[in-house]
């Protein structure tokens, strides 16, 4: 009964390249009760986009997912097209990145957003349609009903993400993972769109996976957080706790290199803090730490040997050899 | 009429005024006297001013070329040096046939086309995939008069299905009619819809690859549900513009295939009256031709608004 309604085990995504298979997530582990929030965070390449693709069962055609899903105790890992399409825009659903590209220009708003309930609940064109215009209230479009005649060139990026939720909601799903939603949006219109999914993840009580690398978008959002880097969960706790104190050194370099608006702007301006180094190649990763060849805390166990994951907090873990020497610091 | 429907007509108009221009002018400087060759190099040079007078050969060019464009808005074709009858009611005649031979053609590459190139598609890198793109290659390099010489072979020779060439007329029914339109049909198809067939794989495979498409499928629909109704409506934009050029390269095709199957069509008439110097009939034909493609091609944007909300509201 107490079961998380999703438990992801070891979950690893390989692709397939011209160079060989790159391991771009290593066994992820985390799970997400009903209603909870989950942040996912991390630069890009860490693997938290393809982490999401392979929950929908979305990966691309040279991706293969390993491990298992389990969501309410059935390993979606191991359903068939059909079933998961099932779940798909109905228990599990989805909105992406980029607003601009996300819509089809052909069809009309309308459309768009009535084909999961078409597609799920069975609902007529013109259910679906009725539907569509209280989902599009919903997500603070004015003048639904007009709207829903509307294609989306003729709707501002704002609003065609708030089409994409409407889209999203439409079945109410049980977990909406939402990938980077406000990336490609103007910063006024970002704060927009979090307290809008903030306030449906509340009033609807569905689960949230928000995957950003933005962290202040994380802290405002989310109630527990995962930092993942090179494909592997290096940090995970309560969100409160672990931005309270920050204890594996990747996540407290991400911290650092975070830009902030420093009251009365002294010249000369500090300069940025940033993680030396780049990302590691995915094709060559031994057993050793990832971060190891960037980290200023390296010392050869951590060349050598794959770190532990250490409860820094009642529900507060890092994965490093060298927690003992965060432990203080803000 | 949406603002970019009214500039594509403008733009047809001056592209049928400039080809006439260009035919006229073409036509003009070509070697050899029309009336010589109709009189014979025995004429009297009496005689052959008088064949220009009548024909009116004598006058300044831009002044025949004026009458010559007025006659041709009153639907008056001119007479034929050589049948001596008017140019429409014989350039009539052989349309009956080139049009719908042209446009069966037309229709057969379009199914075949969409057919294999989606297909091809959904099946990317997939046997079936390469399998349909080397039979593509193949019909790319086969030049359609021999691929009718084969179809002649095959099919009238070996099997005795269907004649070797000929046309009965559509006064005879039309049955027998369309019968033997099939093979000059299909040699003409196959070089298109083998060229058409690529083009509709790899839109598609571009589309594919598009963000909506991936949004579609976390809706819950299926491949080919994503397939049909988010992939194919915007992957025909690329395809019906190839559509509108190749209808042009199937009507200059027509002369060739129309020897092959000895076809009373347009082409054959332009054929004989390009060798026979029968100069009006030879504009008459060209011009039609031209407007027959600008036609096309303005249907062919016409359905870009139809297909594409976007064209409604901006300009491309």
């Amino acid at each position: 009964m107490d079961q998380p309604l999703l438990t992801v085990r070891d979950l690893r995504v390989t692709l397939s390249t011209a160079r060989g298979p790159a391991e771009a997530v290593r066994g992820l582990d985390f799970s997400l009760d009903r209603g909870e929030t989950l942040g996912i965070v991390g630069e890009s390449g860490c693997g938290k986009s393809l982490t999401a693709l392979a929950l929908m069962g979305l990966l691309p055609d040279n991706g293969h997912a390993g491990g298992s899903v389990l969501f309410r105790n059935e390993d979606i890992l191991r359903f068939d097209e059909r079933q998961m399409c099932d779940l798909r825009g109905n228990r599990l659903a989805m909105i992406f990145q980029e607003p601009m590209t996300s819509l089809n220009p052909l069809h009309r708003i309308g459309n768009q957003i009535a084909e999961p309930l078409q597609q799920h609940l069975k609902l007529s064109r013109r259910q679906a349609w009725e539907r569509a215009a209280e989902l599009l209230d919903r997500v603070g479009i004015p003048n639904p009903r007009a709207r829903l005649e509307s294609y989306p060139h003729q709707l501002s990026g704002g609003q065609r993400q708030r089409v994409m939720i409407a889209i999203a909601l439409a079945c109410d799903p049980d977990i909406l993972i939402a990938d980077e939603p406000t990336t490609a949006l103007d910063v006024t219109i970002q704060g927009q769109i979090l307290d809008l999914i903030r306030k449906l993840v509340d009033d609807s009580g569905m689960a949230l996976i928000l995957i950003s690398h933005d962290l202040g978008v994380i802290a405002e959002t989310v109630d527990r957080v995962l930092v993942m880097y090179a494909g592997r969960a290096v940090e995970t706790g309560p969100v409160h706790e672990v931005f309270a104190g920050l204890r594996h050194p990747y996540a407290r370099g991400l911290f650092a290199a975070m830009p902030r608006l420093a009251p009365g702007l002294a010249y000369p301006r500090p300069r940025l803090p940033t993680i030396p180094g780049i990302v590691p190649d995915l094709l060559d990763l031994g057993t050793a730490c990832a971060f190891a060849p960037r980290c200023v805390l390296a010392e050869p166990r951590c060349r050598g040997e794959f770190p532990p994951l250490v409860a820094v907090g009642p529900r507060h873990g890092a994965e490093c050899w060298r927690t003992d020497m965060t432990e203080e610091r803000p | 009429m949406p603002l970019f429907l009214l500039k594509r007509f403008a733009t047809l108009l001056a592209t049928l005024l400039a080809t006439s221009v260009i035919v006229f002018l073409v036509l003009e400087i070509l070697p050899g006297d029309p009336a010589l060759l109709v009189l014979g190099i025995d004429a009297t040079d009496e005689q052959l001013a008088v064949f220009r007078h009548e024909y009116g050969l004598d006058r300044p060019v831009l002044e025949r070329y004026l009458g010559w464009l007025g006659a041709l808005l009153q639907g008056d074709f001119g007479i034929s040096y050589a049948y001596k009858t008017p140019v429409w009611p014989l350039i009539a005649e052989r349309l009956a046939l080139t049009y719908p031979l042209a446009a069966f053609a037309m229709l057969l590459t379009v199914v075949l086309a969409l057919g294999l190139g989606v297909f091809a598609a959904s099946q990317h890198n997939r046997p079936g995939d390469v399998v349909i793109m080397g039979i593509s290659q193949l019909g790319i390099s086969i030049p359609n008069f021999w691929f009718g010489l084969l179809l002649i072979l095959l099919f009238a020779v070996n099997l005795g299905w269907l004649s070797a060439g000929g046309f009965p007329g559509w006064g005879g029914g039309l049955g027998p009619a369309l019968l033997s339109l099939i093979l000059p049909g299909i040699s003409l198809a196959v070089v298109q819809a083998a060229i058409l067939a690529r083009i509709t794989r790899s839109a598609v495979l571009e589309v594919l690859r598009e963000d909506f498409v991936r949004t579609a499928r976390a809706k819950g629909l299926s491949r080919s549900q994503a397939l049909w109704g988010h992939v194919l409506r915007n992957a025909l934009i690329p395809v019906i513009t190839v559509i509108g050029l190749q209808f042009g390269n199937l009507l200059t095709g027509t002369i060739v295939v129309e020897q092959v199957f000895s076809l009373p069509g347009l082409g054959r008439l332009v054929f004989q009256a390009i060798s026979n110097r029968d100069i009006e009939v030879v504009k008459a034909a060209v011009i039609l031709l031209a407007f027959t493609v600008v036609a096309v091609n303005f249907i062919v944007d016409v359905l870009y608004a139809v297909i594409d909300p976007r064209l409604k509201v901006r300009d491309v």
